[in-house]
């Protein structure tokens, strides 16, 4: 991922100096032939709480990227995103960020 | 046919199905049923016999069935002992939850008037649910398409290959099927979204 991932941990959720947070992990969904434009939107608002905008606008990265960065976070939470996506049937892997 | 649509007084999400519509969506969930509990969750090789009694985690290894290996993808892509811990820890989950909502399809059908065996013509199908159980039905709605599309071999802009077939290929006919799901689920995610 680079710098201008569209997804950055809020600067007001990462305390100064903190070392827990040194590396960050990312969720990533990645594109497939069957799930829908508009099934793929209502996951994100409805699982992140993303609004329609944002929730579009990652919606088309996967589509036309092959792949989006939709979380960042502890390695522990990108856990239950995953697991999360996969309930939903997207096709989700979890990194380090970069 | 008209798929889903969100009822503006009681807010419900309803449906209309006929007989045959019901059934053949109570066949579809029924092997996706099947499928998630028949192969053995957790691998039985290179155990000895206690040691697999013993082993009450999960699985480490992905599925060997295609639809199974796209329904539990593998979380780490790169590091095989990541993979596999997440794996132990999540696919059981998954897989019950997964079966539970395609066995609640298959209850709200029956509840709704589909007989155990569809003997009569002209039935109607009247679903009416909930949020949540709208929700769960969109849901497993996917784990349908992700399978017919993984045995069918769906790929992205494939659409004149299915078109070309001729009606009687069994394939056109389950690709029809495939096409049918993705529109009821279109109309479930946007009686969904409406929230008037």
């Amino acid at each position: 991922m680079s710098a201008a991932s569209p997804v950055e941990v809020e600067p007001t959720t990462v305390p100064e100096g903190s070392t827990l947070l040194a590396t960050p992990w990312v969720t990533i969904v990645w594109n497939d032939p069957v799930n829908l434009m508009s099934y793929v939107t209502y996951v994100f608002q409805k699982y992140f709480g993303y609004d329609r905008k944002k929730s579009e606008k990652l919606m088309m990265e996967v589509h036309e990227d092959g792949r989006s960065v939709v979380s960042t976070g502890t390695r522990e939470e990108m856990g239950r995103d995953v697991q999360a996506m996969h309930e939903y049937g997207l096709w989700a892997t979890m990194d380090k960020a970069t | 046919m008209s798929g889903f649509a969100r009822h503006r007084r009681s807010k419900l999400v309803i449906a209309n199905f006929t007989g045959f519509e019901a059934d053949l969506l109570r066949s579809l969930a029924s092997q996706l049923v099947e499928l998630l509990r028949n192969e053995a969750a957790v691998p039985r090789e290179g155990m000895d016999h206690v040691e697999a009694m013993m082993d009450f985690s999960g699985p480490t290894s992905e599925p060997d069935d295609p639809v199974l290996a796209r329904l539990f993808p593998t979380a780490y892509p790169g590091d095989e002992e990541a993979a596999a811990e997440f794996r132990r820890f999540t696919e059981g989950s998954l897989r019950d939850g997964k079966a539970a909502a395609a066995i609640t399809i298959i209850d709200r059908l029956e509840d709704a008037g589909l007989p155990p065996e569809l003997t009569e013509d002209g039935l109607m199908i009247d679903v009416e649910l909930d949020e949540a159980t709208a929700e769960t039905w969109m849901r497993s709605f996917t784990d349908l398409r992700l399978a017919l599309a993984t045995r069918l071999g769906v790929e992205e802009g494939d659409e004149a290959v299915w078109l070309a077939l001729p009606d009687e290929d069994p394939r056109a006919q389950a690709h029809d099927i495939y096409e049918w799901v993705g529109y009821l689920q279109e109309t479930l995610v946007e009686a969904l979204s409406d929230r008037r």
